[in-house]
């Protein structure tokens, strides 16, 4: 999923100060798993917001709805007869869902109310921890099913690096090298052989190094 | 045992403190509550291992957003104390309610009294 954190609530309201209708937006998928953007998140800012206008001496009108996804045209179009009723929407999904958003409604500035991290897995109640930079060429098949593209910090293809020091990562004794942990995986699954084989260099126009990317499929096209 | 208590403090049940949740009381602040505490078992002695373990960060989280606001977090509190001890329930009743009137009323209450 999509991996966001919360954005500091004195940050938010510096943004939206001067406005007098908002609408604070959730989204019902990857930022509610996270706990940063979901139904629950957007009452506790709502509540927030309406406490600090309040003692401020502004009358400010907060409304709160949480759709099923932002990145969605159908799911947004909910919020189609009343959007421009807003003097701001604060978004609480991702980037995507916070553009996808403006997008849409044009005469209604949008504003993130979230800062969106990463690709990422729950590893612990609480931890979240980045797996995948969606590359667009995947090489997991290579490297024992561990991304050295998202987890090591060079995104060295034939690692490890000489910074690889008792399976940690020289850039912090808290990172395990990926490196280390390919190895240790092709050796379980006896395919350290396939270790041996050079990676090829990769070809990073699939990733964002190609510029902004899309995928079109005609298959699935109307 | 007969103990007094502040009779200002209005008490609201909850099956364990971990059923509170920030939002519940962001929204006692919301209503002009001048403070909430949330009053748990022991540490350790929770039914269900760790309610009152969340009850505390999320008591800490709500003291966080009434500080970034303005409203003052010391407004909210978290105590410990188990079941058998009503001469304790009696004495936080009534630190609380000296606290919060040092503190004076919520500013949301005069807010909403002054708009109205
Ligand atoms: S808008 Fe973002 S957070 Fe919401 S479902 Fe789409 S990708 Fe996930
Ligand atoms: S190789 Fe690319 S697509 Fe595969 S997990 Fe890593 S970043 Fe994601």
């Amino acid at each position: 999923m999509i991996v966001a954190d919360k954005k500091p609530i004195e940050e938010i309201i510096e943004e939206i100060k001067d406005k007098r209708k908002l609408l604070v937006l959730g989204c019902n998928e990857c930022v509610t798993v996270c706990e940063a953007g979901g139904k629950k998140e957007v009452g506790i800012l709502a509540s927030a917001l309406r406490m600090y206008f309040l003692k401020e001496g502004a009358e400010v009108k907060i409304d709160e709805r949480t759709l099923q996804r932002q990145c969605d045209l159908e799911y947004l179009e909910e919020i189609r007869d009343v959007a421009d009723q807003y003097d701001a929407i604060v978004s609480l999904a991702c980037g995507v869902g916070v553009q996808f958003t403006a997008e849409r409604y044009l005469s209604t500035p949008v504003y993130p109310g979230v800062n969106t991290c990463f690709l990422g897995a729950n590893e612990d109640r609480g931890l979240w921890t980045e797996r995948c930079q969606a590359c667009g060429a995947c090489i997991l098949a290579r490297t024992g099913g561990i991304c050295p593209v998202s987890r090591c910090a060079k995104r060295v293809l034939n690692g490890p690096c000489g910074g690889s020091t008792s399976g940690k990562c020289e850039i912090s004794k808290d990172t395990i090298c990926a490196w280390q942990l390919i190895i240790e995986r092709l050796k379980a699954l006896d395919k350290l052989d396939e270790y041996e084989i050079l990676s090829p260099i990769k070809d990073w126009s699939t990733d964002r190094a190609g510029g902004p990317r899309k995928v079109e499929r005609e298959d699935v096209q109307q | 045992m007969r103990l007094q208590y502040p009779t200002n403090i209005q008490i609201i049940r909850v099956p364990c403190t971990g059923k509170i949740d920030v939002i519940h009381v962001l929204r006692a602040f919301e209503k002009g509550a001048d403070g909430v505490y949330a009053v748990g078992c022991m540490e350790g002695d929770c039914h269900f291992n760790s309610g009152n373990f969340r009850a505390r960060k999320r008591i800490a989280q709500a003291k966080k957003i009434l500080d970034t606001i303005g409203i003052g977090g010391e407004r909210a509190q978290m105590y410990n104390l188990s079941s058998s001890e009503g001469p304790l329930f009696a004495q936080i009743a009534s630190e609380m309610d000296e606290k919060i009137r040092k503190m004076g009323p919520n500013p949301i209450k005069l807010a909403k009294k002054k708009a109205a």
